[in-house]
């Protein structure tokens, strides 16, 4: 009996022992890569036909492009763009994190560098940033977010706003000015309660993404902040959206889908799909992103959002992007970086497009000049807001966020469970 | 035993090729797979839910029993095994009764059995993640094909917590019916016809004979298919992915999606994730166990 245990416990440590054999390389795989280059980096950086490599999420795959085109046609660096889909992102990038395998430059939603830039995934690129004889002209919002610790680790790369979009044709057809903004929370739900009185087939007054946090977070933040309010401390630790103005904001929606104003689809919408319908001339009036404008076929107009008794703000998200701390071309990413803050690739690039231009020394370009509504849309951009905050993700952007609750409690389900879903939200920004 | 050992001994003597040595050779293709594909896998699992482990920095440290405290503690813990269980206990109950229902159906010589065997098993052909998008587009109410009918009878399929739940389980069924009638098909050609003629002239009734020939002869192929149907249940994922994302309001979060938002769209913590892995792994142990006890002939007890 004694040599039968004996020999199962051997087998027991040799199969244990085998097993961790096995274990190590791969655990060892998994715990990071070498770090970055410490060559210094030059102001211009370096272009000496090296290939790059860029990752950017679908969103902003038409800004990424153009940008990558128009580099590698007027450079020696060649960028290779992977568009990765908005869902898998944060998956990818962080398997590559852990495996030490990132690209050398990587792009992300602004509101989530802050994690990014702080968990260290971009190399600190303060020095470059500040030798930028335009520094202080670069949207604030995006240096603010991706600044820890004051080292600075992104600059924009696209900026995406968002907007009140109405469509002129059903606002005349309703009666309604189409020239003239809604000023006010109240007057944007006339206008849309107005185009719903039309009874037109498959047209409606408003619509918006009630199961998508990330769609939400963008396009009624702007509404408390235009209204004097906060939607978080200033350190993004404590959610204050159970304020006055973020209850007129539920009011306002609660009551326009009451009135069957909203887009039906908007209840179940999760994300892909909330701008289609008024890309598609059938929603009368709704908070947009502004980097759709180029693709309308339509007449819009286009304003700052509304804040309860007046005044605009707009959320300014879009991605930030820097080298990546695996990088081994800081160098040559950095002249990518420093010629996509040029006025070469801001106006004509980016600006001739209809986008846009993350510096405000060059918003008055000559197509915003041809456009008043990217004049506006500048305009606009310098009274944002870019929300900053470790956890923001999981407190809003996730599927089943508890922003999501409090939405859905409030708006859809007519529940009185403001603060409680608040208080979930603190919980998770405070972590 | 004694006494048969001596010649065996000499008869590995003989070969020069010692048995243990032998035996480790033909086993270790095998063994190497199963370390590389399930050990090391399951040790690394094991590893992480003992760990703080971020999936966005290689800031690792030892974090037990924390993660298991989190994970249960997780705001979404118990409403998603409540859903998780609701989910397998109604696939279950249909795909089983279905599949029989079925199998019976296509069993006897009729001139259109070819044919629904065929029409019934193709959905089976098609990947999870395939149905699924083909679903999503099909209950789209901006771009699926009852777009107006819906809007003009007022019908969400995914937006309410039971339309979702519902519409997720007509594509399990549509997928998977099919591949169950398969495997009840083969169960019941499993039984001899002699007994079923025994029976006929015994003077039995259909129900009588179904009732205390099949389905007692089918009670192995009931235990292969409710633990494959259970445990797939349980794991449910892609579907819920691709259609629900958890919602609304998170009343389709299975557990496994509950472990996928966990570790790569929320907390982004891979150490909650595997606690919450080795949790689930362990609860489908157990109920593995259990079916496969309830399900044992007399004989083998």
């Amino acid at each position: 009996m004694h040599t039968t245990r004996r020999r199962a416990l051997r087998r027991t440590v040799t199969a244990l022992a085998a097993t961790a054999l096995l274990a190590a390389p791969l655990a060892a795989c998994a715990s990071g890569g070498e770090a970055a280059s410490d060559e210094p980096i030059t102001a211009e950086g370096v272009d000496d036909g090296s290939t790059l490599t860029l990752w950017t999420r679908a969103p902003i795959e038409r800004q990424a492009k153009l940008l990558v085109d128009a580099y590698n046609e007027s450079h020696e660096n060649q960028v290779e763009l992977t568009v990765v889909p908005n869902d898998d992102y944060v998956a990818k990038v962080g398997a590559a994190a852990g495996s030490g395998g990132l690209p050398d430059l990587f792009a992300a939603d602004i509101v989530y560098v802050p994690n990014w830039a702080q968990q260290g995934l971009f190399a600190d690129i303060s020095e470059q940033i500040d030798g930028l004889d335009f520094k202080d002209e670069i949207n604030q919002g995006h240096l603010s977010a991706g600044t820890v610790d004051d080292k600075e680790y992104v600059l924009p790369f696209a900026l995406d706003l968002s907007m009140l979009f109405w469509n002129k044709e059903l606002f005349s057809e309703a009666g309604l000015d189409p020239e003239k903004a809604p000023a006010t929370l109240e007057e944007f739900s006339e206008a849309a309660q107005a185009v719903q009185a039309l009874n037109k087939p498959d047209t409606y007054g408003t619509a918006t993404g009630l199961n998508c946090g990330g769609c939400l977070v963008f396009t009624w933040f702007p509404s408390v902040w235009a209204s004097g309010e906060e939607v978080m401390t200033d350190d993004g630790s404590e959610a204050l959206l159970d304020g006055d103005a973020a209850q007129a904001v539920y009011d306002t929606w609660a009551e326009l889908e009451k009135a069957g104003a909203v887009l039906p689809s908007s209840t179940d919408e999760a994300g892909p799909t909330w701008t289609a319908a008024f890309s598609e001339g059938k929603v009368g009036v709704m908070p947009f992103p502004a980097t759709l404008l180029p693709s309308l076929e339509f007449d819009a107009g286009v304003a700052g959002i509304p804040g309860v008794d007046g005044g605009v703000s707009t959320f300014v998200g879009g991605d930030g992007i820097g080298i990546s701390k695996d990088s081994k071309q800081s160098a040559q990413a950095w002249n990518f970086l420093n010629w996509m803050m040029s006025e070469e690739a801001q106006v004509e690039v980016l600006a001739k497009d209809g986008n846009a231009v993350s510096r405000g020394d060059l918003a008055d370009n000559e197509y915003a000049a041809a456009d008043p509504r990217l004049v506006t849309i500048n305009e606009v951009a310098a009274q944002g807001s870019t929300p900053v905050a470790l956890n923001f993700q999981q407190a809003f952007n996730a599927p089943g966020s508890p922003w999501l609750s409090l939405v859905r409690n409030r708006v859809l389900n007519g529940e009185d469970a403001v603060e409680a879903d608040n208080e979930e939200i603190t919980a998770i920004l405070s972590q | 035993m004694t006494s048969t050992a001596p010649p065996l001994r000499r008869r590995r003597a003989r070969t020069g090729f010692g048995g243990p040595v032998q035996g480790w050779l033909y086993a270790a293709p095998t063994a190497i797979f199963v370390a590389l594909l399930f050990v090391v896998p399951l040790v690394l699992v094991l590893q992480m839910s003992g760990s703080d482990w971020p999936l966005l920095s290689g800031n690792r440290g030892p974090n037990f029993p924390e993660n298991y405290v989190d994970a249960v503690s997780h705001r979404l813990f118990w409403d998603s095994i409540r859903f998780t269980l609701l989910y397998t206990l109604i696939t279950t109950v249909i795909l089983i009764g279905l599949g029989l229902g079925l199998a019976l159906l296509v069993q006897e010589s009729t001139r259109w059995k070819g044919l629904l065997r065929t029409a019934f098993l193709i959905p089976s052909a098609l990947g999870l993640a395939s149905a699924s998008l083909l679903f999503y587009v099909l209950y789209s109410p901006i771009a699926g094909p009852f777009a107006g009918l819906m809007k003009s009878w007022g019908i969400t399929f995914l937006g309410t917590p039971d339309g979702a739940l519902w519409s997720t389980i007509f594509l399990i069924v549509w997928r998977f019916a099919g591949f169950y009638m398969l495997l009840m098909l083969v169960g019941l050609q499993g039984i001899p016809d002699d007994i079923y003629e025994a029976a006929r002239i015994d003077g039995s009734s259909r129900w009588q004979t179904f009732r205390y020939i099949t389905v007692p002869l089918l009670k192995p192929t009931f235990a292969l298919t409710t633990v494959m149907c259970v445990t797939g249940s349980l794991l449910a994922f892609e579907q819920f992915y691709i259609l629900t994302k958890g919602g609304p309001d998170n009343s389709t979060m299975t557990v496994v999606q509950l472990i996928y938002n966990v570790a790569f769209q929320g907390q982004n913590s891979l150490g909650i994730a595997g606690a919450l892995s080795v949790i689930v792994l362990l609860a489908l142990i157990v109920i593995n166990v259990f079916q496969l006890r309830a399900f044992r002939r007399p004989d083998e007890s």
